[in-house]
This record gives structure tokens, sequence and C-alpha cells, in this order.
């Protein structure tokens, strides 16, 4: 029944391409107009703990993108069959799976970085990003835009988890990826690694920075007053 | 159909957990081996660190056989035994000082060779100010010098208590002693952070602001070490 009447409206419509303006927007939003979090300030807690050095911080955005377009996907295949009452817990257990499954795979493929990230994979579960999507975007939309709408956050959440654990790592522990980058000769001019760079608080300062930077740039998000 | 229906809702809940219930013990029951592995080549590499033998993952079992030459345990009463169900490389410390009694608990012992000087390894587990701690200390040839060590923890403040895996921190007990010179055992103190120490050969600086984990570490030094002393006695002298 439902399905016959499904398919004649989408008859009715023309075909949307699979890169429209609409779905290109999905990707690209979320990196500057409407960065998860920059912008919505979500998803703060592990931008503060796993970011004082860029390879757990890679391994952490992988994870995420991951969860996010797995949930995403799931949760808009089922968006019809899910029942409304319980559908938060039906999307945490989605996400908890998801998760559970990317640590398990980080312990035995990953040890020392699942070491590393410790609890904060088992925190992806309480991502607010993460659920925020999943109630907010693929509970109400079909799976190839929920797709796109879960790269675009996710690279969203990556890009500013990575600029900030590039200038912790770099000023911090004066290397990148764990490979010294300021030469020896500089050290022995004076030069020190800053080490409240290490400290969570400095996390939050350079969040911030990039956030004063990005709103001088992008004037659509000055608000009035 | 009507997905707000109270059976369907508890249909769908079930089948829902059946499903990841199903998916999540089948991925976890194929990763068990490796992810056990790592663990094992974690433990091999930390007891190689105790004697200042760096490894990296892969290479770890193969320098622990190499450098490990024995595997003793001892009874709570400091008798060597041998179990039939596990060897001294099972025994899991940490576990056992969380569930066993002190008298049913085993004490690993692990002797390393390098060049015909032996070093003996022993397993430490204990409490910090907010969960387990534990590490490696290893004596020198003649069973009292310490020659190296390593901690590690759980969940001790960072910065304060968990720098107890530092090196700064692990290298003040080398050449410490766990005798007194009329041979009777006094372990190493750790003292409070500040407290002078110099040339006091039981006694090492505690860590500022870590006062109750280094302790810590110097209450499961001495209630670990205690157990191995007649051990030691009674192997000293063909040691040397």
């Amino acid at each position: 029944m439902s399905e016959t009447a499904e398919a004649q409206v989408v008859a009715k419509e023309p075909k949307e391409p699979l890169f429209s303006k609409k779905n290109k927007k999905l990707l690209s939003d979320p990196l500057n107009d409407d960065n998860p979090i920059t912008i919505q300030v979500l998803g703060i807690c592990s931008a503060l703990a796993i970011t004082v050095q860029l390879k757990p911080t890679f391994v952490m955005s992988v994870s995420v993108l991951f969860v996010m377009i797995g949930g995403n996907l799931i949760v808009s295949w089922l968006r019809n069959l899910i029942p409304s009452r319980v559908r938060i817990i039906v999307q945490l257990v989605i996400v908890a799976t998801l998760v559970i499954l990317v640590d398990q795979v980080l312990k035995a493929y990953l040890y020392d970085v699942s070491k590393q990230l410790s609890v904060f994979v088992g925190l992806i579960i309480t991502n607010c990003i993460i659920m925020g999507r999943l109630e907010a975007f693929a509970l109400g939309n079909k799976a190839w835009p929920s797709f796109l709408d879960a790269i675009g956050n996710a690279a969203g959440y990556a890009w500013i988890m990575l600029a900030v654990a590039f200038a912790r790592e770099l000023f911090g522990s004066g290397t990148l990826w764990g490979f010294q980058i300021v030469p020896d000769f500089l050290y022995d001019f004076g030069y020190a690694d800053n080490g409240l760079m290490i400290l969570p608080p400095m996390a939050l300062i350079t969040v911030g920075i990039i956030i004063w930077v990005q709103r001088s740039k992008n004037t659509k998000l000055i608000e009035e007053n | 159909m009507d997905v707000n229906k109270n059976s369907y809702t508890f249909t769908f809940s079930a089948i829902l957990v059946i499903v990841v219930a199903g998916l999540l013990a089948f991925v976890a029951e194929s990763l068990k081996p490796m992810q056990k592995e790592n663990v094992k080549l974690e433990k091999m590499q930390n007891i190689l660190a105790s004697v200042k033998v760096e490894a990296t993952p892969s290479e770890a079992e193969e320098k622990f056989k190499q450098y490990i030459v024995e595997q003793k345990m001892l009874n709570a009463q400091g008798e060597v035994v041998a179990p039939e169900d596990m060897g001294p490389f099972d025994v899991d410390v940490v576990k056992q000082y969380k569930t066993e009694a002190p008298a049913d608990r085993l004490y690993p012992l692990f002797v390393f060779e390098d060049k015909g000087e032996r070093k003996f390894i022993v397993p430490l587990a204990g409490k910090g100010l907010w969960g387990p701690i534990w590490g490696y200390v290893a004596l020198d040839q003649d069973m009292e010098t310490v020659y190296g060590s390593t901690f590690d923890h759980k969940t001790e403040t960072p910065g304060l208590g968990a720098e107890i895996n530092q090196d700064f921190f692990q290298d003040k007990f080398i050449g410490k002693s766990i005798f007194n010179t009329n041979g009777e055992f006094v372990s190493i103190e750790v003292a409070k952070g500040g407290t002078d120490v110099e040339g006091n050969a039981h006694m090492v600086d505690g860590i500022s602001g870590g006062t109750i984990t280094s302790k810590g570490v110097g209450e499961m030094m001495e209630r670990t070490l205690k157990v191995y002393v007649p051990y030691f006695k009674g192997n000293q002298k063909a040691a040397l």
C-alpha cells in the first residue's frame, strides 16, 4: 500500500542528481557555516582530551567518521520502522554498537593508539554531534543525503580536531605525528616547548582562536549587536 | 503497519537487541585472540623495560625469550611453587591484588640474564589515590640493589600521581637497597615530595602533589618484596 503511494510521489518529482546543490550543501555547510564544534559547540569534550598529538586525534576522527556514517545510514534506513516512542533508545543502541565495534577493532589492530584514546573511544557514544545528527537529520531523510550529512559533519569535526592537535603537538612537544619538527639548534638557542599547550585548557583556547578567525572571515556568522 | 503499537514496539526492540547482541558477541569473540596477544606483548615489553631493554611490540616476544631465562613462582610464604594450571607469566598480579586474600596470592619472579649478569624482576600491584597501580622492580645480581623499575597506573591524576610512569620518578629507585647493612629487610620508602633523601639508601623522594600515589608505590613495593625475602636470602650466596 504505502510503497505504491511513495512510488507515485517519487515518479512525480524529477529525480534529484546525486550531487545537487542541496546535497553539496550538506557536505560543505558543516565545514564552515554550520561547523559542529565552532558554531554549534558540540562534542567539545573530546576536543580537549585527545588533541595533544596528531596521531590519536586522527584515529579518533576516523572513528567518529565511521560511527557517524554507520549511525546515519542505519537510522535513515530504519527511519520508517523505528517506533517514535523509543527512538532515542534505538539510536543509542545503534551508536553504542558501532562504537563498541570500533573499540574492539582498535584493541586488536592499533593497541597503542587504543590505549592512548582509552575511555574517549567509548565516549563517542555520548558525542552530541552524533546523536544530534541522527535525531535532527537521519530520522527524517533518505540514506544518500544522510550519508553526505554524516561525512560533512564528521569532516567538520575532524578538521577542527586536527587543526587543534597540529598546534598543540607542534608548540607543546615540538613534533608532528611523533616526528621532531623543531630543529635541535633552536633548542640550543634557548627555545623551549610550551608545556601549557599539552594541558587541556589550551585546547579550549586554541578552539577559541579558530572560532575568532572563522568569525572575522565569515561575516554571515557575526550576530547583530 | 502501525509502528506505534505497543506490540510492535516490543517486537522491534527485541529483534534489535538480539541482532546487536549477536553481532557484538561474534566480533568480540573473533578479535579476542589478537587482543590477548597485544596484552601479552605489552606485558613482555613492561617486564623488559624494568631492566632497560627497549622492545617494540613486534620484537617483544623474541627479546623476552632471549633474555628471560627463568620464570618462577612463589606462594605467600616465599616457597617456590609450580601449579600445573598456570605458569608465572599467566599470573595477573593486579587482578589477584583485587580478588584474592594476601595468603592466596601468587608471586611470580622473572630472571633476566645478559652477558652472564642476572637480574631478578618482581611484578608489583597496589593502589594509588584513584585506582590500581602496578609495576615491575628489577633487583641486581646481589638481590638487594634496585637495578630498574617501571610503574604504571589506571586513573591517577595527570601531572601529579600519574607521573609515576615517568622516567624521572622511576630512575630515583636505581641503586637503592632493600636490605639494611645488617641484612634486614627494610624495603624502599617513598617520602613526601621534597624530602631530603640524599645519601639515604632506603628512601626516595616522592612526587610533590602526588603524595598518596607515591606512598602507594612504596607500600606495594614493601608488601610484595617482603614475600620474596626468604627466597632472596636463600639464594643470595648461591647467586654471587
